[in-house]
């Protein structure tokens, strides 16, 4: 610290301002010092660890070898192409619904960030058991309806990551339409006044007035739920466990099933493996968030 | 009203009765279950037949060997939350002054790095830093819980009080420092007023991330009376035969301290968030 200082000192511009300076040099390094800890001790140290352990090329062929790693990174892409695009589509659409002026829409509003201000933990059990092929509502309602037996929903690889994806969209899709719904609510209200005064239909004020202002706001949602989802570990350990079989896995859960399984490097080949996904989305972010 | 605005009205409630479904039947379910009496829940019935609050009684008196621990863990999960919640607050406020206002050298390149740290899904950092963890030898110890949301939840938070801090006007600096003012004097009697709002937003976040975290909290704590609350929750599926009834209940006591936390600071929230997470 104190030669960071002496340096700050070496580099004042005049002597008359420059003690000023250092001090406030000085005190700028003492407060950032904590986090500058924080993140040496505990992302770069365990970052560079990671790394060393996934180090030897057999790991990498051992886990290329693995079916259930194909399989999570087939999963991990239906989860980010049909996921992703779903839930901002839907979300898109709902930003248009909750602006409209209506008070039952405000209180629906209220109601609809519900399960994003919940923990995951208890609202993805209770999904869990409604979709329980015995005694869940979901199939009790099924037989009454149909007289019929329900599917083993979770019991079934396509439909348990089916599934998985709706339990991510109900998760998240709030958020996203709220951060939608405030672009949308910057766009000048004259614009549709003056579309609505030239006969514009409903669509083609979407296609003219709103897409054009919000399309870089849905990208950069885009990408960053893409992010986001990557690392989405209770989506699809709460409701499957990476079951059945392990058909389910993503790359988020593939790295505890093998700490789980007692491979700790073809746990950390995972997560390495992950990245050339991960590291040009978090490139562009960083990219539109320094501009 | 002309057969015009009836339409409107049908399209608008055609997409309004589904979206309320969809976003209120998990929850609704979690309640019914926790109002019912075990046989009642289990037969599939969509209403409260006979509605009891004898679950919550089970829950509160820990009269159950999955709830023995209950408010232990209660308690985890309020000092793990709050302890996070003001480490964060302090080391990100700190950060933010120094970077924002002091011009802190080097302070670009902090900035960058926390920013690539909050973009890195903390799904891929939980097992490297679970094995560092143990090399530090805090496995198992509360506080590598707590470090470790510190460590997730930082960026986040100085990105949102940088950019806050950044509005503020330059003058206020300079004319604080005329009157003879320090850095600190500048921090405390200057910044830390008009940073309020943000603080209570960052605060805010940062206690909600460790209150709902699973992953790290079953992944770095073990002992049935160290756990949080959360890895409770995530021990009732250990076995088939779980009482349902009585997790739902758990569940909805869990819940409820950090949806009422959030629709209190929605205002902060919301706003925090949206300009947070995206920038146009």
């Amino acid at each position: 610290m104190s030669t960071a200082a002496i340096i700050a000192t070496t580099k004042a511009p005049t002597a008359s301002t420059g003690r000023a300076w250092a001090a406030t040099q000085f005190w700028g390094v003492v407060l950032v010092t904590p986090y500058v800890l924080v993140f040496l001790v505990f992302v770069l140290y365990p970052v560079c660890y990671g790394f060393w352990i996934a180090r030897r090329p057999e790991t990498f062929a051992h886990l290329f070898d693995d079916p259930i790693f194909a399989r999570s990174v087939a999963n991990t892409l239906v989860f980010l192409v049909v996921g992703i695009n779903l839930k901002m589509a839907m979300a898109l659409m709902l930003s248009n619904f909750f602006v409209q002026a209506r008070r039952w829409i405000q209180w629906l509003a209220m109601l609809f960030i519900l399960p994003w201000a919940l923990p995951s933990i208890p609202t993805i059990l209770s999904i869990r058991f409604m979709l329980n092929p015995e005694w869940g509502i979901v199939n009790s309602l099924i037989f009454r309806l149909t007289g019929d037996d329900g599917p083993n929903w979770l019991n079934d690889p396509g439909l348990a990551l089916a599934l998985a994806i709706l339990v991510h969209i109900w998760k998240s899709l709030p958020f996203w339409t709220l951060i939608l719904i405030s672009g949308r609510l910057a766009i000048s209200k004259d614009l549709y006044e003056s579309a609505a005064v030239d006969g514009a239909t409903s669509w083609q004020m979407f296609r003219y007035v709103t897409w054009p202002s919000m399309r870089t706001l849905y990208l950069t949602c885009t990408i960053l739920s893409m992010i986001w989802t990557l690392g989405d570990f209770n989506s699809v350990y709460l409701l499957t466990g990476g079951g059945p079989a392990d058909l389910t896995h993503v790359l988020a859960t593939l790295g505890i099933r093998y700490l789980r399984l007692d491979s700790v490097d073809l746990s950390m080949a995972a997560i390495v493996a992950a990245l050339p996904l991960v590291l040009p989305l978090v490139y562009f972010m960083m990219k539109r968030l320094s501009k | 009203m002309n057969a015009r605005t009836i339409a409107t009205e049908a399209k608008l409630l055609l997409i309004g009765i589904p979206v309320l479904l969809w976003t209120i039947l998990p929850v609704y379910h979690m309640a019914l279950f926790a109002i019912s009496p075990k046989d009642s829940a289990f037969a599939g019935n969509l209403w409260p037949n006979h509605p009891t609050l004898n679950n919550f009684a089970v829950v509160l008196q820990q009269k159950h060997h999955y709830l023995n621990f209950f408010w232990k863990q209660m308690g985890n999960s309020l000092v793990i939350a709050v302890a996070t919640g003001v480490i964060t607050l302090l080391i990100a406020t700190f950060a933010a002054f120094a970077i924002s206002r002091l011009k802190v050298r080097g302070g670009r390149l902090v900035m960058n790095l926390a920013l690539f740290t909050y973009f890195i899904p903390a799904a891929f950092l939980a097992v490297p830093m679970y094995r560092t963890m143990g090399l530090y030898g805090l496995l198992n110890s509360q506080w590598a819980l707590i470090l470790a949301m510190v460590t997730l939840a930082s960026p986040y938070a100085i990105w949102v009080l940088k950019q806050a801090s950044d509005k503020l006007p330059e003058e206020l600096d300079e004319a604080a420092y005329i009157d003879g003012a320090s850095a600190l004097q500048l921090f405390r009697l200057v910044y830390l007023p008009l940073m309020m709002p943000s603080l209570v937003a960052v605060g805010t976040y940062a206690l909600l991330l460790a209150w709902n975290e699973y992953l790290y909290a079953f992944l770095l704590l073990s002992k049935d009376t160290e756990v949080t609350l959360a890895v409770g929750l995530g021990n009732f599926l250990a076995a088939d035969d779980s009482p349902w009834e009585l997790l739902m209940a758990t569940g909805l006591i869990y819940a409820l301290p950090p949806a009422a936390i959030y629709y209190t600071f929605k205002r902060y929230m919301v706003g925090g968030l949206t300009e947070g997470a995206v920038k146009n």
